[in-house]
């Protein structure tokens, strides 16, 4: 792992806040329900933390801690997928009002 | 193998840019699909770049692990249904801080008495906020899954345990950064923060539920982002504090389609059940006329403008195929067929547009509260389907009603109103709707998939 300094990670954070508003204030109203399961996957993102505990641990109470860790984040990660995947295929159908699959 | 951190940094910065153009496709519903693809693909950089970092081992729990989390969390995603959407975002939050929170007592554990003050404050943090995320979410799921009553549990001097309960946990955070290293005062933290979590989510009614479950959201967001200080990680950094900032935005959101503070969602126990509200209403001499499908039906079928209001009781009822059906047959007859969605309407933020996307009703019908407002006075027929607060005249009218002042969508403003509905039981904030006094409307008692079956069949016959 690279040593970052405390500063340049806080303005890395700062900076990835404005960038988070930016871009999810242009979400409409009508994707916000996949927005927040899309979100939900990203923060799954923490797998990266438990892969790094569970791979470098040596004795059995981090080996524990990771491994449940790690069985969270899959969960996070898959799930979320998953599911945004699933709500955003629903929304992919062509707006034409004129259907055919009554 | 990667050992060179530089290689590591510009595979983990791939990473960020899938996910920030992720966010960016979902601005557009035909390029919302891609851009989870394209989350995946970061995701998948990422993980691969941090098993490939020289020094990983115990590949057997590794694999064990994985294997389990991804088999609970695919049979998660398919079996859910979009009804209980809330419920599974509040439970993936939960498990996201849970994984926070474990990653940094095991850190802590890891560099016990090599602890610099910025390491252990991050430490600290990401064991707090990923602590509150697990249990605040857990309480959230068990109110929406109705494992525990919806309506707002309280004690007299709640808010002062609570101060003491997060002042507790604090005070631990402060002892740990100021040097204090020992294996139990993190364990002790983490306890007090569970605690809280709990506490703070079971006064809130379930009416406030899309505020609370944004809010879970940002702040499981934050945790991934101490994590990533503690780790040093700037792809945990970025991708948490992306999440941070969508949960913010929502919760403000939520909160301003209510007219209601932050704080006082939080704290305000909003919807508990009022006392003598109903009785006062009772006496006006006003009364409720329930009407049948039949007569609805003939409204209907001859009306040329007919606005339907779904709410949340339409998505219990699973009506929304149901809805979309009668709709169908009604713009077949030459009615013009509006949708109105609160931004409240279900029990997350957009929640009713992923419900009638699912019931393949195009979001080109779809309309925003503002957008629709203007056009009730023109509406012939109003249909009102399991909703109610968003409904309530009150909220314009009433100064002391506990919704005065919330957006709301003007059914009033139409030639008439049908309110199809279970009961005259109040709705998640406890209380009455003037709307059912209202002498143009009439109301379709049951349950709502089944009037929807009965009205369908008479507009045939109409």
């Amino acid at each position: 792992m690279s040593d970052l300094s405390f500063v340049i990670e806080l303005t890395i954070l700062v900076l990835a806040a404005f960038l988070g508003f930016e871009v999810i204030s242009k979400v409409p109203t009508m994707l916000h329900t996949p927005l927040m399961s899309g979100t939900n996957f990203i923060h799954g993102i923490v797998i990266v933390g438990a892969i790094v505990i569970l791979g470098f641990a040596d004795d059995t109470f981090t080996k524990a801690v990771g491994f449940v860790a790690m069985v969270l984040a899959t969960a996070n990660v898959v799930g979320g997928w998953f599911v945004t995947d699933r709500m955003l295929e629903m929304f992919k159908r062509r707006p034409d009002p004129k259907r055919d699959d009554t | 193998m990667i050992s060179d951190p530089d290689v590591i940094g510009l595979l983990y910065l791939v990473a960020i840019v899938c996910f920030v153009l992720a966010l960016r496709f979902l601005s557009s519903p035909k390029q919302a699909r891609r851009g989870n693809w394209l989350g995946g693909v970061g995701m998948l950089v990422a993980i691969t770049t941090t098993l490939l970092i020289e020094g990983i081992s115990n590949w057997a729990l590794i694999v064990v692990a994985a294997a389990i989390g991804s088999v609970i969390g695919f049979i998660g995603a398919r079996k859910v249904k979009m009804t209980a959407m809330p419920q599974m975002v509040a439970l993936f939050n939960g498990v996201g801080g849970g994984a926070a929170a474990l990653v940094a007592l095991a850190e802590f554990h890891e560099l016990d008495g090599v602890l610099v003050w910025d390491e252990a404050l991050s430490i600290a943090l990401s064991a707090l906020i990923g602590s509150i995320s697990f249990s605040g979410s857990l309480v959230a799921f068990a109110k929406l899954q109705e494992l525990v009553s919806g309506r707002p549990i309280v004690f007299s001097g709640q808010n002062v345990v609570n101060v003491l309960v997060l002042g507790g946990a604090a005070a631990l955070g402060v002892a740990v950064v100021a040097g204090l290293e020992a294996q139990w005062a993190i364990a002790a933290l983490i306890v007090l923060a569970l605690v809280f979590g709990v506490m703070f989510v079971l006064p809130i009614g379930g009416a406030d539920m899309p505020v609370v479950i944004s809010l879970l959201n940002a702040v499981t967001g934050l945790a991934a982002s101490a994590t990533g200080f503690v780790l040093d990680s700037t792809v945990l950094i970025v991708a948490g504090m992306l999440v941070g900032a969508s949960g913010t935005l929502l919760t403000m959101l939520m909160a301003k389609a209510m007219n209601r503070s932050i704080a006082n969602v939080l704290f305000g126990a909003f919807g508990q059940v009022q006392a003598g509200v109903g009785q006062v209403r009772a006496d006006d001499g006003r009364t409720v006329r329930a009407t049948s499908a039949d007569d609805v039906a003939v409204q209907l079928s001859f009306a040329r403008k007919v606005v339907v209001v779904p709410g949340y009781g339409m998505a219990v009822a699973q009506a929304q195929h149901d809805v979309r059906q009668l709709a169908d047959l009604l713009e077949e007859r030459g009615v013009d067929v509006k949708y109105a969605i609160h931004p409240v309407a279900g029990r997350m933020p957009g929640h009713m547009n992923v419900l009638l996307a699912e019931a393949n009703v195009p979001y080109t019908q779809l309309y925003e509260m503002d957008d629709i407002n203007s056009e009730f006075p023109q509406t012939d027929v109003a249909l009102v389907i399991g909703a109610n607060d968003v409904t309530n005249p009150a909220a314009r009218s009433d100064t002391s009603s506990p919704i005065y002042g919330m957006p709301i969508l003007d059914v009033d403003r139409s030639a008439s109103i049908i309110v199809m509905k279970r009961s005259m039981n109040p709705g998640f904030a406890g209380i009455d709707n003037d709307l059912y006094l209202d002498e143009k409307t009439t109301m379709l008692f049951g349950d709502a998939k089944e009037s929807v079956l009965k009205l369908i069949s008479a507009v045939k016959t109409a």
